[in-house]
This record gives structure tokens, sequence and C-alpha cells, in this order.
């Protein structure tokens, strides 16, 4: 073991040795690279072990150090290949159940969607006419809480307030039953009157109409 | 430096890169048929990275396998902040060293565990030194003496050795794949790179480098 203490600023062996691998890495600061520079300048030994050091790093990081067992390439590849086959496969298996589903989906979907534009809901009152010979796209006259549906301008629409605007086909879809005084026209009054003759204002029809919806007082509010 | 040489050798040319590059997204896009041609440069330093912790050339190649495995199954969450190669290596790290600890018992990875990380070690042989021409490596006996080395250090400093200086991962990448502090990395290389000095001046000792080269009277220690 080399110890020269010539000066205060060298260094000990042993502090050279303990750093060799930083300096080699370049982490030490500038002061001690300096000191073990001037070391090495004047220490065989240490410059035996800093030489010998280096040969070991750049032998070692040599590819050639890398011997792989006879046919990794190979095998390795196959099993790469495999896999993205297998991968592939699953895609394919799953793609081929996952397609009649997709279509199952959309075509129940598709049923619903139509089945959910057509829904009527059920009439407001069980008392109303069907009113299946009004034209469904005529504008007609709906208001909160009632369960008519009128002609605009009728003097039987309550709570007007609130009054909306639908077709009649949306209005029927959302349960609302003719006015059977402004829709009389339209309506098959020999089914609702009990021998009653069509077009007359029979009290039977009005009696098969809620009473929130018959304006006692005749008029609109 | 000799760390930055090092670098230098294993980068990829600017075309390379950009190859890589090229490839890693069309990977990433779903063309898992190429992944072999991205990974096939790195082969080699995958295989030796699992032997480094495995010692078992069969353990080692399944590892390397997975590893690869693993890699293309995460591809999409590679980012270029990291090298390529330097993600590979740490997965197969990472699978390395959990199949290693599937495989000890608790007893034998306490007492690894106890082993202290003594900075000190002192240089034995000393001699004259010079270079080692990398022609040294074209020789079997050559590589297949230094793997010997590397073999019988302890399992800690030789994992250290050889993601530092043979896989070139920085030290700070070394110690995030072994989950050890930086301190314990530049220590344990420091006892890694001096001990295969001495046993590499002891194999010239016995002549394993007897038909290089050298000038008379020089040895490269």
């Amino acid at each position: 073991m080399v110890n020269r203490e010539t000066n205060s600023d060298e260094i000990k062996c042993q502090q050279v040795w303990r750093e060799i691998s930083n300096y080699l890495e370049d982490d030490v600061d500038a002061s001690l690279r300096l000191a073990m520079d001037q070391h090495f300048r004047t220490c065989v030994r240490c410059r035996s072990v800093l030489e010998g050091t280096r040969n070991v790093v750049r032998l070692y990081s040599d590819e050639r150090m890398i011997e792989m067992p006879a046919g990794f390439s190979v095998r390795m590849k196959r099993r790469l290949q495999q896999n993205a086959r297998a991968g592939h496969s699953r895609w394919s298996s799953w793609y081929a159940w996952m397609v009649p589903l997709a279509a199952l989906l959309l075509i129940t979907g598709g049923i619903r969607v139509a089945n959910s534009l057509t829904v009527t809901h059920p009439m407001k009152t069980a008392h109303g006419q069907p009113a299946q010979e009004i034209p469904p796209d005529m504008p007609v006259v709906v208001t909160t809480g009632a369960k008519l549906f009128h002609a605009s301008g009728c003097p039987f629409i309550h709570n007007k307030q609130t009054e909306r605007i639908l077709t009649a086909r949306e209005a029927m879809r959302e349960g609302y039953v003719p006015c059977l005084r402004c829709m009389r026209k339209y309506l098959n009054t020999t089914i609702v009157g009990k021998g009653a003759g069509s077009g007359t204002d029979n009290p039977d029809l009005y009696a098969n109409q809620d009473d929130d919806d018959l304006d006692a007082g005749g008029g609109g509010q | 430096m000799m760390a930055e040489a090092n670098l230098a050798l294993r980068s990829p040319e600017p075309s390379d890169a950009a190859h890589e590059q090229h490839l890693i997204e069309l990977v990433q896009r779903g063309h898992n048929e190429l992944f072999y041609e991205l990974v096939q440069p790195y082969e080699r330093r995958v295989y030796a990275a699992a032997f480094a912790i495995l010692r078992n050339e069969s353990d080692a190649e399944d590892v390397a396998q997975e590893a690869m495995l693993k890699a293309l199954a995460n591809i999409r969450q590679f980012r270029a902040e990291a090298r390529f190669s330097t993600w590979l290596i740490q997965i197969t790290v990472n699978e390395a060293l959990m199949r290693r600890r599937r495989e000890r018992t608790v007893a034998m990875e306490g007492l690894d565990n106890r082993q202290d990380d003594d900075p000190e070690y002192a240089p034995r042989e000393f001699a004259d030194w010079r270079e080692i021409p990398s022609e040294a490596l074209e020789r079997k006996e050559v590589r297949q003496q230094l793997a010997s080395a590397l073999a019988s250090l302890d399992p800690k400093y030789r994992e250290v050795f050889v993601l530092r200086d043979m896989q070139q991962l920085n030290i700070q990448e070394t110690a995030e794949a072994l989950g050890i502090s930086i301190a314990s990395v530049k220590t344990r290389l420091l006892r890694a790179r001096l001990m295969l000095r001495d046993l590499l001046a002891r194999g010239w000792e016995s002549g394993w480098f007897s038909r290089l080269p050298f000038q008379k009277g020089t040895k490269p220690w």
C-alpha cells in the first residue's frame, strides 16, 4: 500500500481507490480530480489500479462478452410470432362473436328506438275516443293537467296559460283524447253515442269526458 | 470519459433512432408483427440482464422471452423520455428479480439483505499496466475467463456491474431497476470493478492473455 505524504494537498492511495470508480464516471469534483490526477502521475500502483479498472470496464462493455444460448434468437422470434398470432386469433374469435352480438344489439336497439318513436301513452281517460279519423299532422292544443286535445280556439280549453301546440299524432302519443266538441267532425259518434244521431250534441258523449275537461261554464279560463 | 465512450459505442445512429421510433409507433398502433424487428438489436442485452440475475441459461432465456412479451403488452405505455433499450432492460430486470424472489427461500433472502456495502476494498494486484486490445475478445478462452470472473462475484455486485457497465444503464437507472439507493449502486460498482480487476490480474499471471501481442515486459494491469 502506498502512502506518500509529500505535501498537504496529496491524497492517500486508499482515498484514490475509494473514488476511482467515481473518477471513471466523471463523478468527482474538480479539486478531487486534480488531486487524483497528480497522485496518478507519481503513484505506479494507483495508476495500475486505474488502468486495470479501465480495462475491466472496456472489455466487459463489449457486446462480444454476452454469449447467448444457441438458437436463442430463433426461439425468441418464434415465441413473439406465436404470441402475435394468438393475439390475432384471440381478437378474431372475439371479433367473430362480437360482430353478430353487436348486430343483434343494433337491431334490438333499433327496434326499441322505433317503438319509442311510435309508442302511444295510455289514454289519459278511459272514456276517450281513439280518434282514428283525425288528420295526424293537424295542429292541436293541449294543456297541463287536462286530458283532451282541442282544435285551436275551442272554448273548452282549460288552463290556457299552459297551452302547447302539438300535432294530433303527438297529442295522441301523449295520451290525450279528442275533445268531443271541437273534434266532433272527426269522430265516429255512432261508436260513442248510444243510439243518438251522428253530429248531434249527444249528452252521453259529454258524459264520457272527465269533468275537468268539460267546461261547465262553456268558456276557457 | 469512459462511461461516455461506452454510451457512444452503444447509441444508435440517428437514422437507426428514427427507424426505431417509427417501428415503436407502428407497434403501438397494433402492428405486433414488427415487434421482433424492434427488439432484435437488444435481445442479447436482454438475455444478459436476465442471466446476470438468475445465473441459469434456461431461466434467463425464459425470463427474456417473458420480458419481451410484457414489453409488447405494455408498448403503448412507453414514452420517448427514456431510451427504448433502457425500458426493455428495466422490464427484464424486474421480471428476473421477481423470478428469483419466487424461487428463493425467505431465509436466504434475509441473509442476503443483511450483507452490508462496505466501500473499503483494497486492490491486491499491482503491476505495470497497458491497455488490453479489444481483439482479445475474439478468443473464446478470454471471453470464458472474463465470464467466469464475473460469475464468481457476489450477486449484488454482479447485478450492478452488469446493468451499469454491460447494459449501459446510468447510475440512477441501475438504482431504480434494482430498487436500491444511488449510493449503494456506486459502492457496489466500485467493489465489482476492483474485484474483477484483481481477478483478471491474477488471470494475467496465469497466462490468459499470453498469446496477445503485448510488448515484452509489460502487463495490462
